[in-house]
């Protein structure tokens, strides 16, 4: 029978915390970086110029198609070398960071141009032509009319994806990232204790993401009375 | 002011536009009317290039509408367009409604815009809305607004897209009453609708269009008296009845 040490979960606070800074600031900076380069996907797929839109489609099920995991690994492998050949940043530098928060970011941006996308196309084209008609351009229409609209419906739905990523960051395991997740199963490692230290990780994960959702709802029934 | 020359659209191999050649003239009023599916508003949304056409030519005071060359954008911002769905931005107040074109298109400053919003709000009696949003307005009051919208920009022409279609019945008047105060001050106006009463009351001319065709142009008076199509008469025949 195994028998349960929780012991040295406390002394290891500090270290988690630590992490989990790392991993929030891999989910925000991928979050951020997604949702511009998303919104830039989607209105290329929704562009009349043809191969703006065959570059956005090819983009999005390309990385539609391909397990998370693996872009992170070839980031982690590739960019560094890429970096090294073509702007001579010395060769042992530490890009896992970079090249971690360059690989969700690309990565989500393909399923954010998809609910931006949708939330574009949820807006009335009678607004895109009412702004037209008062001369607005199509940077104007976009900005002050028709994204304002896209971005207030889809706020759930981004967020809900904000979730996702966050728990997907404990993948930068794969290239030795101290995140939260990574951190919990090093200092586990190392005091013989990586089924409680697992178990923890997995409660702390599941604390924030469902409360983080419940809020999501909460927002959501709102934003549906107003 | 207006000038249509043989204008032809299709939509694949579907003809909505055949051959439309008309004219609006500084300070006339033109009805543009005819059964649905007849290609009016289409017509209409070519005059400011909402609706691409290909071929003939449009030109609005001088400009040439299809040319690729022109600044569309720039040619929008000075002729005003009403919707049938008023289509204002209901992420924005009433005020920001009114000023935010001014602001963004013509280069107003925001405090000038504002009072020539405010203005314009209270010329269509709802100067204390200002701060509302458009939900909270009724389909009337929304109509209003837009038509103010379009004027802040100081149009040289404005035209309706069947202005008072998505109205209920007792709202249209209020909507009319604005367009006919705008035409004796001698606004150039080229309006689809089906209010034949306004076309009496108001227009100079009547164009009528039938299958993407413009059928008769002629006006008001020699219209409703005596069309010289068969369609036409049966189309006043149907609308008049009621």
């Amino acid at each position: 029978m195994y028998e349960f040490d929780w012991s040295s979960i406390p002394g290891a606070l500090p270290f988690l915390a630590k992490g989990m800074l790392v991993s929030l600031e891999i989910m925000v900076a991928a979050v951020v970086i997604g949702i511009v380069w998303g919104t830039l996907l989607a209105m290329m797929r929704l562009s009349s110029i043809k191969p703006l839109s065959w570059f956005a489609a090819g983009y999005v099920n390309t990385f539609r198609a391909i397990p998370l995991v693996m872009v992170l690994l070839w980031f982690f492998l590739i960019v560094p070398h890429l970096l090294e050949q073509l702007l001579g940043v010395p060769r042992g530098t530490d890009m896992r960071l970079g090249s971690a928060i360059a690989g969700f970011a690309l990565f989500e941006a393909a399923y954010y141009s998809e609910i931006i996308r949708a939330g574009i196309q949820s807006v009335s084209k009678g607004q895109m032509a009412a702004a037209s008609a008062l001369g607005m351009n199509y940077w104007q229409s976009m900005r002050l009319v028709v994204l304002p609209q896209a971005f207030r419906n889809m706020v759930p739905l981004l967020l809900t994806q904000g979730i996702i990523l966050f728990q997907d960051t404990s993948l930068v395991y794969v290239s030795a990232l101290a995140d939260f997740f990574g951190t919990a199963s090093k200092v586990g490692d190392r005091d013989g204790r990586l089924v409680e230290m697992l178990l923890f990780a997995g409660a702390v994960y599941f604390v924030l993401c469902f409360s983080a959702s419940q809020l999501v709802r909460f927002y959501q029934k709102r934003l549906k009375t107003a | 002011m207006i000038s249509i020359n043989n204008v032809n659209k299709h939509y694949g191999a579907f003809q909505v536009l055949t051959d439309c050649t008309t004219h609006v003239n500084k300070g006339e009023v033109v009805v543009v009317c005819g059964p649905s599916g007849s290609g009016k508003s289409t017509l209409i949304k070519c005059v400011n290039g909402l609706e691409p056409f290909q071929s003939g030519g449009i030109t609005v005071n001088g400009v040439a509408v299809g040319d690729p060359k022109t600044n569309l954008s720039k040619l929008r911002s000075h002729v005003g367009m009403v919707f049938q769905n008023f289509e204002l931005f209901p992420h924005m107040s009433i005020a920001k409604n009114l000023s935010i074109a001014q602001t963004k298109v013509l280069g107003r400053d925001l405090a000038e815009a504002e009072v020539k919003g405010l203005q314009l709000l209270d010329r269509v009696g709802l100067k204390a809305h200002a701060h509302k949003f458009p939900g909270q307005l009724s389909g009337g009051q929304q109509q209003r607004v837009a038509i103010a919208r379009a004027l802040a920009m100081d149009p040289i022409c404005m035209l309706f897209d069947e202005p008072t279609s998505a109205l209920d019945p007792e709202m249209i008047n209020e909507v009319l009453d604005v367009m006919t105060e705008l035409a004796q001050e001698g606004m150039t106006m080229m309006c689809v609708t089906h209010e034949m009463g306004f076309a009496k009351r108001v227009a100079h001319r009547v164009v009528f269009m039938d299958h993407g065709r413009i059928v008769e142009d002629d006006s008001k008076e020699a219209f409703f008296d005596s069309p010289r199509s068969e369609r036409a008469h049966q189309f006043l025949a149907k609308i008049l009845q009621h």
